[in-house]
């Protein structure tokens, strides 16, 4: 999968934590860190966090058939 | 111009030129959509580079989120080199020519190089601004060099300082002005940043230069700073800037030059006398654009936010047909920068601010919001670690409130305004 989150938006409710621990992280207080490009076998954790931002800031997209874990 | 654009091609795959591309499928545009890139990456994302991609943090592949029905074709590695408005083509590195009736422009910036040519070329010296750099820089780094040397005093340099604090690399960081990062946070907060630097390991020198570097074999060895001090190290990282892509638009007629290429309010781009070049608009850190925040000032904004938010308004105009239906480009700059565990974020424009009041929080916490004033007027908000706060104040630059906010408020009887 891809994963982008606006940081401008992110406010660190850190509910992105909870849902997905092992794809996002807290550096500090508020720098979210997070795994831009997860394993397929993840995107519920992903949809869960997705879902869980109070303030909508993740987009994740499974990745198109043809590059699959491709690391271009 | 009334026609519907049956071919649109956006030069420069990257935030905003993807952007774009998701606008304009957005929008029901059904015809043939061409991403030019002269890297050979699909789009990706920059800002992780030099946290946590450098640092080895998850994975290096920051390829950007792309619907899967998109629809788009990418000719990726090559770069276009030639754009010609009057017969409406753009013309690639290897002499293809794409026909277009719509073409955005978001070719960018690149790492201002070393200025030094023989010096730039030595192993050892870096830049970073792309995927390539990143990957390069981080193996160099995950091998632990003695000593890191970094140029510049801008977020770049800071964020890269961090990261090697993070690996447990001694690093220099050489800022030429007195004040760290002042042309965007004041002297307040960038000194604020720098005392962090300080503490967390960073060598910071301020109102410091390099003289000369020395190489043995082509390899760096070591630099002499301008006040004669020598500092050894095999590993400099020049984050001295950025230069605009825009030389492939010698020749077009377009009002292009180092400080980006002008548009006017709804994207379009212009031609040196000022006039409306049909079909072309631009968007991203290569636009430069009247800003209503800012009595119409021209600028260019290189920022993550108003790469997304401008291409989006670009891709609205592209399919508008003329220009009643066009929406202005009214983007408030915002950014965020990510250091020594501190999350810095910004909105509005500081350039020109005369004043300074914290309004949340303290500088000694270092938890706070910032407001800043320019002649009276609220401008520019920053926060450190209180991001939830900052949107609050959006409004107030907007309508570019009186500043300084209610003074000796019953809750706020610590307001002080002060110098940026």
């Amino acid at each position: 999968m891809k994963v982008v989150v606006d940081l401008n938006r992110c406010q660190a409710y850190a509910q992105c934590l909870y849902a997905a621990p092992g794809h996002f992280a807290l550096h500090g207080k508020e720098a979210l860190v997070y795994d831009p490009a997860p394993d397929e076998s993840a995107r519920g954790e992903i949809e869960r966090a997705v879902h869980a931002c109070p303030v909508r800031a993740i987009t994740a997209v499974s990745d198109a058939p043809d590059e699959t874990g491709a690391a271009r | 111009m009334t026609t519907s654009p049956e071919r649109i091609v956006i030069v420069g795959a990257s935030l905003a030129g993807l952007a774009a591309a998701h606008g304009l499928r957005a929008r029901g545009f059904a015809g043939r959509l061409t991403l030019i890139g002269d890297e050979p990456h699909l789009p990706y994302d920059r800002p992780p580079l030099s946290k946590q991609v450098l640092r080895g943090l998850y994975s290096a592949d920051t390829t950007l989120p792309r619907h899967p029905d998109l629809g788009a074709e990418f000719r990726l590695g090559l770069p276009a080199t030639r754009l010609d408005p009057e017969e409406r083509f753009v013309e690639l590195g290897d002499g293809s020519r794409l026909p277009y009736d719509r073409l955005l422009i978001a070719t960018g910036t690149r790492a201002r190089p070393w200025p030094k040519p023989e010096e730039a070329a030595l192993d050892g010296l870096y830049t970073l601004r792309g995927r390539d750099d990143a990957q390069r820089l981080g193996q160099r780094l995950q091998a632990k060099p003695g000593r890191v040397v970094l140029v510049g005093g801008g977020f770049i340099g800071f964020e890269v300082a961090s990261t090697c604090r993070d690996l447990d690399i001694p690093v220099t960081l050489l800022v030429r002005d007195a004040t760290p990062l002042a042309a965007a946070l004041g002297a307040q907060l960038g000194g604020l940043i720098g005392e962090v630097a300080r503490e967390k390991g960073v060598d910071l020198r301020l109102a410091s230069e390099i003289e000369r570097m020395e190489a043995e074999g082509g390899r760096l060895t070591a630099v002499t700073l301008k006040d004669g001090e020598r500092i050894e190290t095999d590993c400099l990282v020049a984050a001295i800037g950025t230069l605009r892509n825009v030389e492939w638009l010698d020749g077009s007629g377009l009002a292009a030059d180092a400080k980006g290429l002008r548009c006017d309010a709804f994207c379009r781009a212009l031609r040196r006398d000022g006039s409306v070049v049909q079909g072309v608009f631009a968007a991203g850190d290569v636009a430069r654009w009247p800003n209503p925040h800012d009595d119409d000032a021209l600028v260019a904004v290189e920022h993550w936010g108003n790469a997304r938010a401008q291409a989006e308004t670009a891709a609205g105009n592209m399919l508008a047909g003329d220009a009643s239906a066009m929406r202005r480009h009214d983007h408030l700059p915002d950014f965020w920068s990510q250091q020594f565990g501190l999350t810095i974020k910004l909105v509005g424009l500081t350039d020109g601010a005369d004043a300074f009041a914290v309004v949340h929080g303290s500088l000694e916490e270092r938890r706070l919001v910032a407001v800043f004033g320019k002649e009276g007027r609220t401008v520019a908000a920053a926060s450190i670690d209180s991001a939830r706060w900052l949107p609050a104040y959006k409004a107030a630059i907007r309508e570019r409130a009186p500043f300084p906010p209610i003074e000796e408020a019953v809750d706020q009887p610590r307001l002080r305004v002060q110098e940026p």
